[in-house]
């Protein structure tokens, strides 16, 4: 399935949003996620079914003013 | 020292952790300056990554309060979903709300900055909105649940100090319990010390700071005119008056013709 992750285009197996981050190598990391817009708690990640060209953002601490 | 949403803040300065030279500069910026808070935001994260760990590492370790951001956010629906990504990652409900109305400006959008304040307030989080000195949008973002407001001083990293102090006065006699935060444009520790000194309770920036040729003295230096600044409002500054008036007394002047 392709899918955008962080604008970029990917190409995942997993149907969740859980098993792409583990595929994409994001296990254990620290991060936020959205699914075209809307939050996806960590704990809803496994149950956030994916499709067919979806947006996927993965976001992590950074410097700010 | 001001108290946000019930917490006590251990300095009235807050400095934002952008744009410094190294992370151990920035880290030498905020002990030198017994910061209160730190802003931060979130960006992409890479899969090979390791960056968000290792900044969210130093920013624990600068044992001070954590003020996530929705800079960059120009919507409503992009503001609400990135305080709720950060709620997560940063394990707090503040958030500094920035809606901005305009990419040259960085005017805050106030329409969209009562709407997004009133959705995160319902929802828990506790918003420090990054507004005008409008009197209007304050008490709108009040009604909305707000119990901290951001006025800025002049547009982010402009630098050039506080642009309508009258209405920041006013702002500040408009509504004197609500504790209020100058947040952006600041460029010289001066321009803090007014901000005190008309009665704000804090004031954020960034720049200023981090793109001085020494940013851990800039930091001690607008930790000085903080204190200064916020001691002289408590010590009830003169008025000032257009004519001149002797400070020596006149009487018991010699008469010498």
């Amino acid at each position: 399935m392709n899918i955008i992750v962080n604008g970029e285009p990917r190409q995942v197996t997993a149907p969740d949003l859980a098993g792409a981050l583990a595929e994409l190598g994001y296990g254990g990391a620290r991060v936020a996620t959205a699914v075209n817009g809307a939050f996806v708690p960590a704990g809803a990640r496994a149950g956030q079914a994916l499709a067919e060209g979806d947006r996927v953002e993965v976001l992590a601490p950074r410097q700010g003013g | 020292m001001p108290v946000f949403y019930g917490t006590d803040i251990a300095s009235s300065l807050m400095l934002g952790t952008a744009q410094y030279p190294s992370p151990k500069v920035l880290a030498d910026a905020f002990r030198r300056s017994g910061a209160g808070v730190a802003t931060v935001s979130l960006r992409r994260e890479s899969a090979a990554g390791g960056a968000g760990r290792a900044f969210g590492d130093l920013i624990r370790g600068l044992g001070v309060p954590v003020l996530p951001n929705t800079a960059g956010c120009h919507s409503v629906r992009d503001a609400v979903t990135t305080a709720h990504m950060a709620r997560e990652v940063f394990g707090t409900d503040w958030i500094k709300l920035e809606v901005i109305g305009h990419p040259d400006t960085l005017q805050p959008d106030p329409f969209g900055l009562v709407e997004a304040a009133r959705i995160l307030a319902a929802d828990g989080f506790k918003v420090f909105p990054y507004t005008t000195e409008d009197g209007v949008l304050a008490g709108r973002l009040l009604d909305a649940g707000c119990r901290v407001l951001m006025p800025w001083g002049a547009p982010i990293g402009t630098g050039r100090g506080l642009a309508n102090p009258y209405a920041l006065r006013t702002l500040r006699a408009q509504f004197p319990d609500v504790p209020m935060v100058i947040d952006a444009g600041l460029g010289l520790p001066s321009h803090a010390a007014q901000a005190m000194e008309l009665g704000f309770d804090a004031v954020l920036l960034n720049t200023a700071v981090a793109k001085a040729g020494d940013p851990a003295a800039m930091a001690e230096a607008f930790a000085l005119a903080v204190r200064a600044g916020r001691l002289a409002h408590g010590a009830d500054p003169m008025e000032p008056r257009d004519m001149a008036a002797p400070s020596t007394p006149v009487l018991g002047l010699a008469v010498l013709e």
